[in-house]
């Protein structure tokens, strides 16, 4: 890695070795998560592809009518979504602590929380950014008018960082034990809940025609305090896996 | 003037201390719960709507009531636990735990028995009810994590962080709930539409809440005296205890 530490960065103000600005390095650890994440392009494209089965999954087992579709397309799309990061967050932290990197980076004298902000985001990249994609071409499946699609795409881009963001708790949490998923997914669903809520209904109201802006704000305040305390508790969570 | 609160460090002590709470909060805890009863069955009139059925309400405000309070208990114990690193706090914040589950399953249930007669559906989404259930959910994710670790000072960080990352997010779960129920559905039933509860009512309620509290506590001492022997068993103290060779704590 890029990251030089053992001899120069303890004496941050020594001319022979200047440590890294902390801009730096968000942008060698979002680098280098997006470079391994790519490459292990299974993982990155599984979380896709399970949400658009669950998405696919509905109409079979209710009915192929328009009208009942549109009606649940707002609540289904937001559901996969939720499952399909639930399912991606167990890899978060996993090989990361493993492989010794996550020992690594505890030994630099940077925010961890910061780096872990770096790390999510990247992982967001990967697995919710198509996520966000999918969604209005699987809408139009579901019959959703324009309107409705662009508030969907808008929710669902406010609130996937957010559902990553808390992730990272329970992904942190539970990094060093076996077999953990289910306990992941327990302790994390609840926090979500909010987040589910307000993007589902934002687009069942712009479905209905009336103005969604409310819960989009909402969303936004949500996300604006997920970025700024999840990756310190993250952290700390971090800190007692480690051990 | 701080010694009192450094020697609830000392496991053999706080266990001694335990022992004794307990009975200082059971035995007024009993006593409360007897009067409270004889004033809320007996004495209480009936509700002029919903007759004796009201009734319930004796054992379910407190419930409702105590399982966020335990939630809050567990998770400022926790707190405590992170920031002094005082181990003891978390052997209090894991004792809160299961007392708290259930009582928030006490809630639920009390809540679909009143509802069957009242709403006439066990079950509504209504709010409360709603809130209530994910509280149940985050108590079992607390329980799941503790069990998960095997090493107990990881399991006591671990859940204590997760407490207080509940704590935080109990708020904003519970606005979220009540906003989405006041766009899905009408006007939903208020449970304790309380304008003016007469005193008759309200005094039997009151004591209920006290009895139920002191009860809480008095339980919670006896399960941290578990919880402290637990993890001390392999000290000699505990051991003396185990054998019956001990005078600290009595018996």
């Amino acid at each position: 890695m890029a990251v030089n530490v053992d001899t120069g960065a303890r004496t941050r103000d020594a001319a022979t070795e200047p440590a890294l600005g902390l801009l730096a390095l968000f942008w060698v650890i979002l680098a280098r998560d997006l470079r391994v994440g790519l490459r292990r392009w299974t993982d990155a494209s599984n979380s896709a592809l399970f949400f658009i089965l669950v998405v696919t999954l509905f109409p079979l087992a209710l009915s192929p009518k328009a009208e009942q579709l549109r009606m649940i397309a707002p609540g289904v799309l937001w559901i996969a979504a939720l499952l399909a990061t639930l399912l991606s967050l167990q890899l978060l932290f996993r090989s990361d602590l493993e492989d010794g990197t996550l020992e690594q980076l505890l030994t630099l004298p940077y925010p961890l929380g910061w780096m872990l902000l770096a790390k999510t985001l990247a992982h967001w990249m990967i697995t919710g950014i198509p996520v966000v994609l999918m969604a209005p071409v699987l809408a139009i499946t579901y019959h959703l008018p324009a309107t409705a699609l662009a508030v969907l795409t808008l929710s669902l881009l406010l609130g996937t960082p957010t559902l990553s963001l808390l992730g990272s708790i329970g992904a942190a949490l539970t990094a060093g034990l076996r077999g953990a998923g289910v306990l992941l997914v327990f302790i994390v669903a609840p926090l979500m809940l909010p987040v589910l809520i307000l993007g589902a209904r934002a687009t069942d109201l712009a479905l209905a025609g009336e103005d969604p802006t409310g819960p989009l704000y909402l969303l936004g305040a949500l996300l604006v305090l997920a970025v700024s305390l999840a990756p310190i508790v993250a952290a700390g969570a971090i800190r007692v896996s480690a051990d | 003037m701080w010694t009192w609160f450094f020697r609830l460090a000392s496991p053999p002590h706080l266990y001694a201390l335990a022992g004794k709470l307990s009975l200082w909060f059971l035995i007024p805890a009993f006593g409360l719960l007897a009067v409270g009863t004889w004033g809320g069955l007996v004495l209480a009139p009936p509700d002029y709507q919903q007759g004796d059925a009201f009734r319930i309400i004796y054992v379910h405000v407190p419930s409702a009531y105590l399982s966020m309070m335990i939630y809050v208990t567990m998770a400022v114990a926790g707190a405590i636990g992170l920031i002094w690193r005082m181990k003891l706090a978390h052997a209090v914040a894991a004792s809160c735990a299961p007392i708290g589950a259930s009582f928030t399953f006490a809630t639920l249930v009390t809540g679909a028995v009143w509802g069957k007669p009242m709403w006439g559906t066990y079950w509504d989404w209504d709010p409360r009810l709603t809130s209530e259930l994910i509280l149940l959910f985050l108590y079992f994710g607390y329980m799941g994590l503790r069990s998960a670790y095997e090493d107990i000072n990881q399991a006591d960080r671990a859940s204590a962080i997760l407490a207080l990352a509940g704590v935080a997010n109990v708020p904003i779960i519970h606005f979220s709930v009540i906003w989405w129920a006041s766009l899905h559905q009408g006007p939903t039933l208020s449970k304790l539409e309380a304008p003016s509860i007469s005193w008759d009512m309200l005094w039997p309620l009151l004591a209920m809440i006290l009895a139920f509290t002191l009860y809480f506590f008095g339980v919670l001492a006896l399960r941290v005296r578990g919880e402290v022997l637990a993890r001390e068993f392999q000290s000699r103290w505990a051991q003396d205890v185990l054998r019956g060779t001990s005078t600290a704590g009595g018996k």
